[in-house]
C-alpha cells in the first residue's frame, strides 16, 4: 500500500526549537517522514504535540531548526504554490467573491481570465458551491468557506495538499459531510495529501496511512496503513477493521494526552 | 429601553432630527425671550436673514468656495504623500522603525502653532493655508495607515504565500485591498480635522474664506454672521462625511457584511 509510487515529500531529521525569554522549548524532535505519490497521510496527535509545526515547516511558513524538507527531491526554503494549504481558521480573502478567491493563485500565475474561470468553475462544482460564485466569504457558513478554501488550494494544482485541521472549527455533522466530500474528491483526483488532525475517526476514515505523534516534544511513534479499501462509504466507520485500528490508535493517543497533561502539571 | 437594543431606521432619523429642533428651540427661547443680550447672541431669525444677505449680496458663496478648495487641496496633498509612506511603514518593519518615532513626535506638534513660521516661510497666500492643513493631517494619516496595514491578518498573509504570491504581490493583492476600507474610514475622519485647521488658517491673515468672514464679523460684533459661518462649516462637514460614507459603502460592500 505504501508503495504507491515515488516519494513526493521527504522530511529528513526536521526538528523545531522555539526560543523565548524563559529559554528554549523543543517543540518537534528530529522527525523523518516520507509521503508517496497519491497517498493520503493523516497525522494524529494530542494538541500541542508539534504536528501543526511540522505541517507549517513543510509549507515553508516556518523554518526547521535542523533537518530539511524535500519536495520531488528539491529542498524547500519558502512557501510556494507547489504546496497548497487549507488552514483551520477561515482564510478566504474577505474582499473577494468565492470565484475570485478560487482564482487567486491562478491569477498570480498569470493565466488569462478565461482560463482562470474554466479551472475555478470546475473546482467550485466539485466542492458543491455552484450558484455561490458571487458570494462574499462573510455570506457563507463555515463549512462553505472551508469548501471554498479546498477549491482554492486544489485549483492551483499543487504537488501536495497540506491540511491543518481544516474541519476543526466545524460542528460535528458538517465535519462528517466535509470528510466525505474531501474523500470523494481525493478518490477521483488522487492528489497527494498530508492531513493533520486530533480526531481519531477522521484520521482513520480519511487516511490511507495514519501517523501518530507523541506528546511534546513531538516525534512519530506509530505509522499504520489503514486496511480499508477505497472508495469508502461512511458506513465503513462501523466495520470491525475500522474499530480495531481505531481502538489501537485511541490507546496510543491516550497515553500521549496523559503524558502531555503530566508534563503540564510538572511545569 | 433595553441596553444595546437597536432602533428602527425611521425612529432613528426622527430622533436625530428631533434634537436639532430642541436645540434651535432652546436657542430661540434664550434670544427671543430676552434672556441673552443681542450683543452676545443673535436670534435664529436674524441669523438666517443675514445669512441670506451674505450669500446674496456680499459674495459669501466665493468664500465658501475658497475654503472648500483649501481643505480639499491640502487634504489631497497630505493623502497622496501619506498613503505610500504609511503603506511602506506598515509592510516593512525597518521602514517603520526608521520613520515611526519621528512621525509619532511630529503628530503631537500643534498645527496651529506653525502659523507664525508658515507666514514667515510661505507668506499669507494659499501656500500657507495648504501647508497648515498638510501638517495637521499628514502625520496622523501616516501613523494610522501604517497601523492598519501592519494589522493585516497573518493567516491571510500565510494563505496568500501558499497560493504562490511574492512580496510585491502580497502588498498589491492582500495588504492593500484588505486595508482599504479602514484606510477610507481614516481619510473620512482626518478630513473632518482638516476642516478645523482651515478655519484656523483663515482666521489669521486671509482675504477670503469662511474664517475670514468670521474675523470680519467679529470686528462688527455681528454674531448673526459668525453663527451663520459656523453653521455653514458644520453643514459642509456633515455633507462631505455623508458622501464619504456612501462612497465607502459602494466601494467596499464586503466590509459592511456580517457586522
Amino acid at each position: 500500500m505504501s508503495l504507491l509510487g515515488a516519494e513526493v515529500l521527504n522530511v529528513r531529521g526536521v526538528s523545531r526549537t522555539f526560543r523565548s525569554g524563559q529559554g528554549e522549548t523543543l517543540a518537534l524532535r528530529a522527525t523523518d517522514l516520507a509521503v508517496a505519490e497519491n497517498d493520503f497521510v493523516t497525522i494524529l496527535g494530542p494538541s500541542g504535540c508539534g504536528k501543526s509545526t511540522l505541517l507549517r515547516i513543510v509549507a515553508g511558513l516556518d523554518q526547521p531548526s535542523s533537518g530539511e524538507v524535500l519536495l520531488d527531491g528539491q529542498r524547500i526554503a519558502s512557501p510556494g504554490a507547489d504546496r497548497g494549504m487549507v488552514f483551520q481558521s477561515y482564510t478566504l480573502f474577505p474582499w473577494l467573491s468565492v470565484l475570485d478567491n478560487v482564482c487567486f493563485g491562478l491569477r498570480e500565475r498569470g493565466l488569462g481570465r478565461a482560463q482562470q474561470l474554466e479551472i475555478a468553475n470546475g473546482f467550485i462544482v466539485k466542492v458543491g458551491l455552484r450558484g455561490f460564485e458571487g458570494h462574499f466569504p462573510k455570506q457563507l457558513s463555515g463549512g462553505m468557506q472551508q469548501r471554498t478554501a479546498i477549491a482554492r488550494a486544489l485549483a492551483n494544482g499543487p504537488r501536495i495538499l497540506l491540511m491543518d485541521e481544516p474541519f476543526g472549527a466545524l460542528d460535528h455533522q458538517t465535519r462528517e459531510l466535509m470528510q466525505e466530500l474531501l474523500l470523494g474528491i481525493w478518490e477521483a483526483e488522487r492528489k497527494t495529501v498530508l492531513f493533520v488532525t486530533h480526531d481519531i475517526d477522521e484520521a482513520v476514515f480519511m487516511g490511507s496511512r495514519v501517523v501518530v505523534m507523541s506528546a511534546r516534544p513531538g516525534r512519530i511513534k506509530l505509522d499504520r496503513v489503514v486496511p480499508i479499501a477505497h472508495p469508502r462509504h461512511y458506513s465503513v466507520k462501523t466495520t470491525p477493521e475500522f474499530s480495531e485500528l481505531k481502538a489501537e490508535l485511541m490507546e496510543q493517543v491516550r497515553v500521549e494526552v496523559r503524558a502531555a497533561q503530566a508534563s503540564a502539571v510538572a511545569r | 429601553m433595553k441596553p444595546l437594543t437597536p432602533v428602527a431606521p425611521a425612529a432613528r432619523l426622527a430622533l436625530g432630527i428631533a434634537f436639532f429642533i430642541v436645540f434651535v428651540a432652546g436657542w430661540a427661547l434664550a434670544t427671543f425671550g430676552g434672556f441673552v443680550s443681542k450683543t452676545f447672541l443673535a436670534d435664529p431669525l436674524t441669523m438666517v436673514r443675514s445669512g441670506y444677505t451674505l450669500l446674496a449680496t456680499q459674495g459669501f458663496g466665493w468664500d465658501i468656495g475658497w475654503t472648500v478648495w483649501r481643505v480639499f487641496g491640502g487634504f489631497v496633498i497630505a493623502v497622496v504623500l501619506a498613503l505610500p509612506l504609511g503603506v511602506a511603514m506598515g509592510a516593512y518593519k525597518p521602514v517603520e522603525a526608521f520613520f515611526e518615532p519621528f512621525v509619532s513626535f511630529a503628530r503631537y506638534l500643534p498645527a496651529s502653532a506653525f502659523i507664525p513660521l508658515l507666514i514667515l516661510w510661505a507668506g499669507i497666500g494659499e501656500a500657507q493655508k495648504l501647508a497648515l492643513i498638510f501638517i495637521g493631517s499628514f502625520f496622523q494619516l501616516v501613523l494610522m495607515i501604517a497601523v492598519i496595514v501592519g494589522n493585516t491578518r497573518r493567516d491571510l498573509v500565510e494563505a496568500a504565500y501558499t497560493l504562490g504570491v511574492g512580496d510585491r504581490g502580497l502588498i498589491r493583492r492582500v495588504l492593500l485591498p484588505g486595508a482599504a476600507p479602514e484606510i477610507a474610514e481614516v481619510l473620512r475622519m482626518v478630513l473632518g480635522w482638516a476642516w478645523t485647521y482651515v478655519i484656523v488658517a483663515e482666521l489669521i491673515g486671509a482675504s477670503s474664506g469662511i474664517g475670514h468672514m468670521i474675523t470680519d464679523s467679529q470686528a462688527l460684533l455681528a454674531t448673526d454672521q459668525i453663527i451663520f459661518g459656523i453653521i455653514v462649516i458644520g453643514l459642509i462637514g456633515l455633507a462631505s462625511d455623508v458622501l464619504f460614507k456612501w462612497v465607502n459603502r459602494r466601494l467596499f460592500p464586503w466590509a459592511a457584511l456580517g457586522r
